[in-house]
């Protein structure tokens, strides 16, 4: 769909942007362009739409080069999205939408069917927000017209420089889940430039990495985490990544993969009444101690707590008792579970130097070794038909007949 | 104090045609040159905003810089053996001095509108004349409607020089006061300068508002650039 070809780039001060990129865009998927900042992601990204222009080599999108289309030809006929939105604050959020197809000279009728059409399709009600300016809708607002307006005059190929870096953490996460029900309709050619790993992982069907104004490795998200190319492409990953996303049993699991890590906590200065209900509330036997800082202090049982349900004074801080036992965080299972089957323990807190983490609980060890050994989530009911078979395979003597059954029963699911 | 005032009336009415000629003639000086100026300056503080090369823009403000120091008296003379005398030299002068605050404002109000903003319209495919025109030309019009206001105010009151080379004006009543030693004259001239100066003010500073509201970009309620 889209191909570059030898292209480089050499800005007037010498400095050079891009060296020899050979990379092709494939028609239908969501390519995201990822790497530090300054390895020339976006730049390469703005030579599709020639905002920028290559110095040598040539760009292509369906076997036509581009560089013999007028720019702003060109431009009308691909979605654009920046990272700080820029909606024209003087225009209603309708105009803001259909921009592109009035440059187009698009039927009066057609451009407004297609605001309503576009603003459900991003959940925001036409009737509240058409005629509302940019200036009057919050930040997740502003970039979902930012996205929509992009898809506006149905271009096949859409750029998004960095489009949800600078929205909160909920908007966020809220926008990619978004795009991504958005590409699974529509089906557009995107390249969506970004430096979040997580975000590249959750979105793109291909990723390319770069560096340095080169492409370091191009793949799959499950093939980069699986076969990084080098040092680099594994340090940007992260070693956690690795880690977790492709079990390995020669790799040490550590206490973090394991641990919950949102335990129930209680600060020092609670009163028993308090303490009862709160746990009452979480259904929990007893509290960890953190203080405000997150430091581990002790932990108090329900027991300990109603000892001295009668004194109104007591705090917390004084019924509990220090922990005998903790790990650091990056140490195996394997200690957590020893010294838990030593002692007796019903869970052994993870701590950062003094600071409190995750709590390593049966529980979460339960619920580890299902990721693990039941990774496609199947039901109880498919696990014990499973069993079944495998069961009266191991009586009988295993027959053609029941292979094939086997394998078709494991093709369901 | 009551006597002066009915002589004072009494000169109003007896003057009142001569009055009323010296500020329509200042009224039409001031509306000529300032709107001459706009068409002038505007456009050329939109090119030069739109422009990349730098030493062009330099080279522009330095020129108008240097007409506005020049000295009004000394640029009315200067004007008379080109121009001769009368309305339009004056205007002309006038004029010269209206190009600079129009086309600086003009030029601030261009290059105050968002970047993400005049990127966002690059990409999607706005010509360089689309783009000027539609989004930022908008988006500037406050800063080139108070621009205007502050010149009309200026060149009010620097319009009843204008009479020194026989161009009339309030300017005229002032001078002919001050030669016969008419006390009446001189009030009447200076107090409509400045009244018709606080007027303009006024009914330009609400135009000002007014746009404002309605291209929702003034200053104060930019664009949320962190989204």
């Amino acid at each position: 769909m889209i191909r570059f070809e030898n292209v480089n780039k050499t800005y007037e001060d010498g400095f050079v942007a891009l060296k020899s990129i050979n990379v092709e865009f494939v028609e239908g998927e969501l390519t995201v362009l990822i790497g530090p900042s300054g390895c020339g992601k976006s730049t390469l990204m703005k030579h599709i739409n020639r905002l920028n222009n290559p110095s040598k080599g040539k760009i292509y999108i369906r076997d036509q080069d581009i560089s013999k289309i007028d720019p702003v030809e060109l431009r009308r006929k691909i979605g654009y999205v920046i990272q700080n939105v820029g909606l024209f604050p003087h225009m209603t959020i309708a105009k803001n939408v259909i921009v592109v197809p009035k440059l187009l000279n698009w039927d009066k009728e057609k451009m407004e069917r297609k605001v309503d059409e576009l603003l459900q399709l991003v959940n925001l009600d036409p009737q509240t927000y058409r005629n509302r300016y940019p200036s009057e809708l919050s930040g997740g607002q502003q970039q979902r017209i930012g996205v929509i307006r992009a898809l506006a005059a149905e271009p096949d190929i859409i750029l998004l420089d960095e489009p949800f870096s600078a929205l909160d953490p909920i908007s966020r996460e809220q926008l990619q889940d978004e795009l991504v029900r958005l590409q699974q309709e529509l089906k557009k050619t995107i390249v969506f430039v970004t430096h979040d790993m997580d975000e590249a992982i959750k979105i793109a069907d291909t990723i390319v990495l770069m560096k340095d104004g080169e492409i370091v490795q191009k793949g799959t998200p499950e093939q980069i985490l699986r076969h990084p190319a080098n040092e680099f492409v594994k340090s940007f990953i992260g070693k956690k990544r690795l880690a977790s996303d492709t079990f390995d049993p020669d790799l040490t699991l550590t206490v973090d993969e394991v641990m919950s890590q949102h335990p129930v906590t209680a600060s020092p200065g609670r009163g028993m009444a308090e303490a009862v209900q709160f746990m009452e509330r979480q259904r929990v036997d007893s509290l960890i101690i953190v203080g405000r800082g997150k430091e581990l202090l002790g932990h108090a049982s329900i027991f300990r707590v109603l000892n001295r349900y009668r004194d109104e004074n007591v705090k917390l801080s004084d019924v509990m008792q220090p922990f005998d036992y903790v790990v650091e965080s990056g140490s195996s299972v394997a200690l957590a579970v020893a010294l838990m089957n030593e002692h007796g323990l019903p869970y052994i807190p993870v701590v950062r130097g003094s600071q409190f983490v995750g709590l390593v609980t049966k529980g979460s060890l339960v619920r580890h070794l299902a990721d693990v050994y039941n990774p496609d989530d199947m039901s109880i009911e498919e696990l014990e038909a499973e069993s079944a078979k495998l069961g009266e395979e191991a009586l009988l003597s295993p027959s053609p007949e029941d292979g094939h059954d086997l394998q078709e029963g494991s093709d369901r699911v | 104090m009551s006597a002066w005032l009915a002589n004072y009336a009494a000169f109003l009415s007896d003057r009142q045609a001569d009055i009323w000629t010296a500020l329509r003639e200042h009224i039409v000086i001031c509306l000529i040159a300032v709107l001459f100026g706009a068409v002038i300056a505007i456009p050329v503080g939109m090119l030069l905003a739109g422009n990349r090369k730098g030493w062009l823009n330099g080279l522009v403000f330095t020129i108008a810089n240097i007409l506005q120091t020049v000295p009004s008296l000394a640029l009315l003379a200067i004007l008379i053996p080109v121009l001769g005398i009368g309305r339009t030299p004056a205007i002309f002068a006038l004029f010269l001095y209206s190009l600079m605050p129009i086309m600086r404002n003009t030029f601030a109000g261009f290059q105050a509108v968002d970047p993400n903003v005049i990127e966002a319209a690059r990409g999607m495919g706005y010509s360089t004349a689309q783009r000027l025109l539609q989004i930022q030309l908008p988006l500037a019009f406050p800063y080139i409607m108070s621009g205007l206001r502050v010149t009309t105010v200026y060149i009010i009151s620097w319009a009843t020089l204008a009479t020194l080379i026989g161009a009339g004006g309030l300017g005229q009543l002032i001078f002919s006061g001050m030669g016969v030693n008419k006390k009446e004259l001189i009030v009447t001239g200076a107090l409509l300068a400045v009244l018709l100066a606080l007027l303009a003010d006024f009914v330009l500073g609400l135009a000002e508002k007014w746009v404002t509201v309605r291209t929702k970009s003034a200053p104060a309620a930019g664009t949320e650039t962190a989204g």
